[in-house]
């Protein structure tokens, strides 16, 4: 495999960024367009690369592609894709492109939706993290993932501080901001000194993580280094207690950076989590994977509990975000193969669907200016096929069977009930509320009668946004009727997993 | 006796000295509106010198020429490419200066500055040291109080004088005191005879603190940082940048070369030293930083947090140690001429140096607000500019010599540091003009802006994202310390 499909993947959106920076400010359609362009192409490749994964059965990490980049630290660029990530790129590629499809909007007298005000700048930002996301899933050097890592994250302040909802949006930027940086220069400490006990360990110099694994790390250092690392990625995982800044940031972000926040975002830091953590300090896992499965057990139920009470439509999807994140890291907690598939599947299902949610209640907002839930009500006779998309998005938060939710939590359930049953029984609780918000919302916003201050005023949809929803919806309906598209690839994922840990 | 090598090991210098010859004589036969064209010569003059180094003057094995007063190796010869850069941009920046671009003695004074600078960088002597730290700051002193009608630079130029002198001063006793015990001036005969053993470890460490004061002046670390945010917000601003970078900058390369050849037996203690100062001066600057109002003063407290970054990859004391101040100064030297001269074409402008008059300037000039980030961002520590690999690189070599304890101070204060950066950007970007129309308002580069910032924007990113190249130079520089 010498075409570079990777590379051109991580680096397309750079390469878009800075082409839209060079354009005139006042070419907002050819801006739109370009961007529009760029993620369709990602997309395509993003989907091929899955799909080649997939047909072809392979195993372990594949499309390797190795750039010495500084060899006298033994810093490499070095690519490649295996079961746990090939998803996970894909989704990237598919919330970047339903991203910009609602974000083009429109305008005119009735309404301003998307994105409006210097949409050139915006799209360049959002391009930036979206390369920087691709090249953390792909990123097989740890240096080179943490570069990608912090690539993603800067922009966030600036995409919600500038374009954000403007009540909180500062608040909220510099609280993000803060949360993820802190996180990500702790694990960091931990990596360079992994970095130096491998050097001392196996003489080898390098930040190769297929080498790390190797490392012989000792059972103390893993114990000692396990936590900060892993907590450190977690924070972007929105594992609680530091999950605060993720529903302020959600509620501030403009739409589709909410749907890039929870849908990718968030991902980025149980990956890393996984990928750093638990892959390369596996003793240190075991060790404490009591600490993570309580913390993990805490958020899915706090967090569904808490989303039950919101009244904004936005933060309601914020803390259910970080209940089903929840779910991903109880997952990654029982180290054995169901709850890993079932994470793996999670991060994807959960990904598309959380993105789904925020494109509605974006749209939604755009057309009525509220989000307070009370204030909303009869959407479904605007915007009957946002209605269709929310409903199906709620199926899928429920975890209904036919749908990709219940195919990640399933096994997520049956995993923690191997390792500890009665964890199970109190993290099903979440199951019940989050049905319980989920139709009460449903039923309130789209099906009770219309307020009059909407009447007569609230539109209905583009084009373009019915195309991402459909686009949204088709994943999670085909992963929740064919798990054979996207378990048995994760599946081959967790063996690699499974044998670092040692074969449980 | 003046053999090629000779020649070559001094190849900048004599060139530099041509340059001011030159600059000399043709500069008063101009008009007084064509006088600004110095900073073209300047700047050019500099570009072919650099050429011309880089051609004729590359050293080779490390040799210590003119009766052992100058080191001809690669740690001198990268730093001395480092400050004929930064003086090169700072001439650009200069030109359209609107009181000091006029005048051809501001460009005289800063080459005569870079020439001590470069000898600051080569000096294996402790005599030719301290001249060549007196050539290059005397001419700073005036740089920076250059605007007379000016109180605040005034100011400047007198306060940075007095530190200067005072602390100097200090400095010249302790190298007294260093000839008194070991008879020799010579850095690296000094090395030798403190391996012998004959000074007492206290009498070593007062001599080495005494010396301190005078790098620490020089680099502006704690506590003796007081003159930094005066200097800067008074002196005009293509000269605070020069000061924040290259001079500071050419105090790093006196401390590599002092502690790490001169002084390598009593490592334990001064690293201790050097970690507690560094940990020091991350914090307090980090700290003061984050109330300014004044952009020049926040560079300023940046300026000297970052003295503190630098100063753990010495506390290191190995080959990664000094190969990574070497990586850090070269990626923090481009990134804060980048900040002062978007901060120096705001001004120009605009006149206004406060950070809430850049309210709405994303609007005015999208470029330089971008500029503006990637520098800001790049102090903050964030890929892909130079400043997020160099941090790495400095904290890695503190892990590596088990200082993990100073890196997880260095890392904290960074954390600081992505406030108060991302607190300036905010108006750059969130925050519009009060009560005006920003379209009315635009900001044009001339082009010597443009290519000055062009070309440092280029080179932050460049050695943030490709930076086997720049390690390697680094790497070769520090290798031949030990």
């Amino acid at each position: 495999m010498n075409f570079p499909i990777l590379s051109i993947i991580t680096f397309l959106p750079f390469v878009a960024a800075v082409v839209m920076l060079m354009m005139p400010a006042e070419r907002k359609t050819e801006v739109r367009a370009v961007a529009l362009a760029t993620a369709a192409i990602d997309l395509l490749l993003a989907g091929w690369v899955y799909l080649q994964y997939l047909l072809r059965g392979m195993t372990g990490y594949q499309f390797i592609e190795t750039y010495n980049w500084l060899p006298a630290l033994g810093i490499s660029l070095k690519f490649g894709v295996d079961g746990m990530s090939a998803p996970l790129v894909l989704l990237t590629g598919i919330v970047m492109f339903t991203g910009v499809l609602i974000s083009w909007g429109e305008n005119n007298e009735h309404v301003s939706a998307g994105i409006q005000d210097r949409p050139r700048e915006f799209f360049a930002f959002l391009f930036l993290l979206a390369g920087g996301v691709f090249g953390v899933f792909v990123s097989l050097d740890l240096f080179m993932l943490f570069f990608f890592y912090e690539i993603a994250v800067f922009p966030m302040y600036l995409l919600i501080a500038i374009w954000g909802w403007i009540k909180t949006r500062e608040y909220a930027a510099m609280k993000l901001t803060l949360y993820l940086f802190i996180g990500s220069v702790v694990s960091i400490v931990g990596v360079l000194v992994m970095y130096w006990a491998q050097y001392q360990n196996t003489g080898v110099l390098s930040f190769d993580m297929l080498q790390m694994e190797s490392a012989g790390f000792s059972s103390t250092f893993q114990y000692i280094w396990f936590l900060p690392v892993f907590l450190g990625f977690a924070v972007l995982g929105g594992i609680w207690p530091f999950h605060n800044w993720s529903p302020d940031g959600h509620v501030a972000a403009p739409t589709a950076v909410s749907m890039f926040h929870a849908g990718v975002l968030m991902k980025l830091g149980a990956f890393a989590a996984l990928r750093v953590g638990v892959m390369l300090l596996p003793e240190g896992a075991k060790q404490w994977s009591w600490l993570i499965m309580t913390l993990a057990v805490i958020a899915v139920v706090y967090g569904a509990y808490i989303a039950f009470v919101q009244t904004d439509l936005k933060y309601m999807i914020g803390f259910s975000s970080v209940s089903h994140m929840g779910l991903v890291m109880l997952g990654f907690s029982t180290l054995n193969q169901n709850g890993l598939t079932g994470a793996g599947v999670q991060m994807f299902s959960h990904g598309v669907m959380t993105a789904l949610f925020f494109a509605i209640t974006g749209m939604i907002y755009d057309r009525t200016h509220t989000r307070m839930i009370p204030e909303l009500g009869g959407i479904a006779k605007v915007m009957p096929f946002a209605t269709i998309g929310f409903i199906i998005g709620g199926f899928v938060s429920m975890g209904m069977p036919g749908f990709s939710g219940f195919i990640a939590e399933f096994p997520i359930f049956m995993g923690v009930w191997r390792e500890q049953w009665f964890v199970a029984v109190i993290a099903s609780i979440s199951i019940i509320i989050t049905a319980a918000y989920i139709m009460m919302n449903i039923r309130k916003v789209f099906f009770s009668p219309m307020p009059v201050t909407l009447e007569g005023h609230v539109g209905d949809i583009t084009v373009l946004d019915k195309v991402a929803i459909s686009t949204l919806c088709f994943f999670m309906i085909v992963i929740g009727l064919f798990p054979a598209v996207m378990v048995p690839m994760v599946e081959r994922g967790v063996e690699n997993i499974l044998r670092l840990l040692g074969g449980a | 006796m003046f053999t090629p090598q000779i020649f070559a090991s001094i190849l900048p210098e004599i060139l530099i000295l041509a340059l001011v010859m030159i600059l000399l004589v043709v500069e008063p036969f101009w008009k007084v509106d064509q006088r600004r064209n110095a900073g073209w010569l300047t700047a050019g003059g500099l570009f072919i010198i650099m050429i011309v180094s880089l051609l004729f003057g590359q050293p080779g094995e490390p040799t210590s020429v003119l009766g052992g007063m100058i080191r001809f190796d690669w740690l001198g010869f990268f730093f001395k490419i480092l400050f004929m850069f930064a003086a090169a941009v700072t001439a650009l920046l200069l030109m359209d200066h609107e009181k000091a671009g006029q005048r051809g003695e501001a460009y005289v004074l800063l080459l005569v500055s870079l020439l001590g600078m470069n000898l600051m960088a080569v000096s294996a002597d402790l005599v030719m040291l301290y001249l060549a730290i007196e050539t290059a700051s005397i001419p700073l002193y005036i740089l920076a109080g250059f605007l007379l009608a000016d109180d605040r630079s005034t100011e400047a130029g007198f306060k940075y004088l007095l530190f200067g002198t005072v602390t100097s001063t200090v400095m010249l006793y302790g190298f007294s005191l260093i000839f008194g015990f070991a008879g020799t001036t010579n850095i690296y005969k000094l090395a030798e005879i403190l391996a012998a053993g004959n000074l007492s470890a206290l009498l070593a460490f007062s001599v080495l603190a005494l010396i301190l004061v005078g790098i620490g002046f020089k680099i502006a670390i704690v506590p003796f940082q007081f003159w930094a945010p005066d200097v800067y917000e008074g002196s005009p601003t293509p000269v605070a940048g020069f000061l924040s970078t290259a001079s500071k900058a050419a105090g790093f390369a006196v401390v590599v070369r002092l502690f790490f050849v001169a002084f390598p037996d009593f490592a334990p203690s001064w690293t201790l030293i050097l970690a507690a100062l560094s940990a020091l001066t991350m914090t307090v600057g980090n700290l003061l930083a984050i109330s300014q109002t004044n952009v020049k003063r926040l560079l300023a407290y940046s300026s000297i947090a970052h003295a503190g970054y630098a100063l753990i990859g010495v506390v290191a004391f190995s080959q990664l140690g000094a190969a990574s101040v070497v990586f850090y100064l070269a990626a923090y030297i481009a990134t804060n001429l980048l900040a002062f001269g978007v901060v120096m074409a705001f001004s120009r402008v605009t006149g206004l140096d406060d950070i809430k008059d850049y309210a709405g300037m994303s609007r005015r000039n999208p470029w330089l607000a971008l500029m503006m980030l990637a520098a800001f961002l790049s102090l903050t520590g964030m890929p892909p500019f130079g400043g997020f690999v160099a941090k790495i690189f400095v904290f890695a070599a503190g892990v590596q010599a088990n200082y993990t304890w100073l890196v997880i101070v260095g890392i904290l204060n960074s954390i600081i540091g992505v406030y108060y950066y991302l607190n300036a950007m905010k108006y750059v970007y969130l925050y519009r003009m009060p009560n005006e129309d920003e379209e009315n308002h635009p900001i044009p580069l001339t082009r010597s802006y443009a290519i000055a910032l062009a070309v440092l924007m280029l080179g932050v990113i460049l050695i943030g994202t490709v930076f086997a190249p720049w390690f390697s130079w680094s790497d070769a520089a520090a290798l031949n310390l030990y």
